[in-house]
């Protein structure tokens, strides 16, 4: 069977697409390649949907964080302790007995037990929590002199957050940020080995890379190829977040830009 | 456990409870926490003797050891490290074995990988077949705990390296004056000097490293994630005094609850060390405590 052909049969195989059986033996190369790439869809579409709806919850938390009205900080420094303060593998296998057990109790929550939609929530309020303390923090250091100017300039309320101190939040907040997506896009792996089930052998890189790491009981092949894919991935969103960094940093001068620089601290879980 | 505990569907909720709750499959949950904890007292100075040695290799002069040690960096950072639990796992026992292969049975004439099989002689088995059960847990222990190291070395390696470019060039510039040579300034200057640089970003790492001990299950080891599932499952009265329904939810909330507990208590005694190491530093958080008091 030459590449393509393996190309054309398992490229999709992860959403369910294409030839039904995985290979047995005789583990080519190609195969590899081609059904732990196939499983990245999974990790992109999981970090991806948590990014962009986490976003949204995230600068809500944070501005519920950095509230005086107490009815409003409480929740959100609770949100942000439970979620940063306890591993998310933790909270896979809790979110997916608590699904299973609303499930027996009403058929809504049917869908919640598969990965697609019970671990992309989990994943969803995760990096929700971990953004929101990052932009609460960048909230914190919006220069006062920014705010007082807008103030002279007769802006308030909604106005003064949306033109003044929200674009300036995310411009301080945006290189911790770019960290948290490429940690959110590595902690996608853990979606399939915690407790959410791959139905028809449907999983993500890591859930193929191990596949083949048990029937040829040689790591020295797959895992590569995984680690591979990932560095190309954090490239990419390396490669986004920079550019929408810049847009960001446009109007200041080019020595008081903020650099996205990639230092891994804060956001493994 | 207790001499109520007879004949436990007499018993009222307490007193079931008090009897459910110290089974002998539960003490199993306890010394899993044990295990956790045993993880993290083994590791945080192995992870932090790794990392200790991949920092001083990126630093080094000579270029393969720089080149060694930035790698190790930046390749364990980029890929997430549960596939790297996965590969060590495997990858581990498997150098380790194929080392004692060929002291034990060097006129072995079969290759080891044949095909699909990873095949070596009897001798050179880890842990031997023959071994008692003990071994077998505390070989798949400490191949656990070296992944660990490994894994978080490059996390501290990190750390390091950033806190020992953080150190003054004037401090070291002066050593240099006193006609110190490299070995020694970094030894009476650098390094002391480091660890208050250091410590934001180990204490961090700390609280990670809590946060990734439930991979231990991951890697084969019957820790706190295994007896939770084990135990929450559904028990009928024919296998069991303490028949229950699905309790798994229940056992991961009180593990969530467990977590957030130890990071919490972690998080507040890391900031009393962190206080006090800064007391009096020529630091900005130095600075930021001697204003903060009153003159």
């Amino acid at each position: 069977m030459s590449c393509i052909e393996t190309i054309a049969d398992y490229a999709f195989r992860s959403i369910g697409y294409g030839e039904r059986l995985l290979p047995r033996s005789d583990f080519t190369l190609c195969q590899q390649f081609t059904l732990i790439g196939s499983g990245m869809l999974w990790n992109i579409y999981f970090g991806t949907v948590a990014l962009i709806a986490g976003f949204f919850l995230a600068v809500t938390v944070a501005l519920g964080k950095a509230s005086h009205n107490p009815l409003l900080r409480k929740p959100a420094e609770w949100f942000i302790f439970v979620f940063r303060g306890s591993p998310l593998f933790i909270q896979f296998f809790f979110a997916y007995f608590l699904f299973l057990s609303l499930k027996s109790e009403w058929a809504f929550f049917d869908p919640f037990t598969s990965a697609w939609l019970g671990a992309a929530i989990v994943l969803f309020l995760n990096t929700a929590g971990y953004s929101g303390e990052i932009f609460y923090g960048a909230l914190q250091s919006v220069p006062r002199g920014d705010t007082e100017a807008a103030d002279a300039y007769g802006f308030s309320g909604w106005k003064k957050f949306r033109k003044i101190t929200f674009p300036t939040m995310l411009r301080l907040a945006w290189p911790a940020y770019t960290n948290e997506a490429i940690f959110l896009f590595h902690a996608t792996t853990l979606v399939f080995v915690s407790s959410f089930p791959g139905s028809q052998q449907r999983g993500d890189a890591l859930y193929y890379a191990s596949y083949f790491a048990d029937k040829t009981f040689n790591p020295f092949v797959p895992y590569p190829i995984l680690a591979g894919y990932f560095i190309l991935l954090t490239l990419t969103v390396i490669g986004l977040f920079g550019m929408i960094n810049r847009r960001l940093n446009r109007h200041l001068p080019a020595d008081r830009r903020s650099k996205v620089k990639y230092r891994p601290q804060q956001v493994l879980r | 456990m207790f001499s109520f505990c007879t004949d436990p569907d007499t018993l009222e909720t307490a007193r079931w409870l008090a009897c459910y709750l110290t089974t002998g499959k539960h003490l199993n949950l306890y010394y899993a926490v044990g295990t956790v904890l045993l993880l993290l007292a083994v590791t945080a100075p192995a992870a932090l003797i790794f990392g200790f040695g991949g920092a001083v290799m990126a630093r080094s002069r000579i270029a393969p050891l720089r080149w060694l040690g930035t790698g190790y960096i930046s390749v364990v950072r980029g890929v997430p490290d549960i596939a790297f639990f996965l590969f060590f796992v495997i990858a581990l026992d498997q150098a380790f074995e194929w080392i004692r292969h060929q002291v034990k049975c060097p006129d072995w004439p079969d290759p080891i990988r044949q095909g699909n099989d990873f095949v070596v002689c009897a001798e050179a088995k880890l842990p031997l077949s023959n071994s008692a059960q003990f071994w077998h847990e505390a070989y798949g222990f400490s191949l656990a705990v070296l992944t660990f190291a490994i894994v978080f070395g490059a996390f501290a390696a990190n750390v390091l390296y950033g806190a020992m470019r953080a150190v003054p060039r004037a401090q070291l510039e002066t050593a240099e004056a006193y006609g110190m040579t490299p070995r020694q300034s970094f030894r009476r200057i650098l390094v002391p000097q480091m660890w208050v640089y250091a410590l934001p970003g180990l204490s961090n790492l700390w609280m990670v490293l809590i946060k990734a001990t439930p991979l231990l299950f991951l890697l084969g080891v019957e820790d706190i994630v295994y007896w939770a599932r084990e135990l929450g499952g559904t028990k009928t009265p024919q296998f069991t005094d303490y028949p229950h329904g699905d309790w798994r939810m229940w056992y991961f909330l009180a593990l969530l609850i467990f977590y957030l507990a130890f990071t919490r208590v972690s998080e507040i005694v890391l900031d009393r060390i962190m206080a006090r190491l800064t007391h009096g530093q020529a630091t900005a958080a130095g600075e930021a405590q001697r204003r903060a008091r009153p003159a």
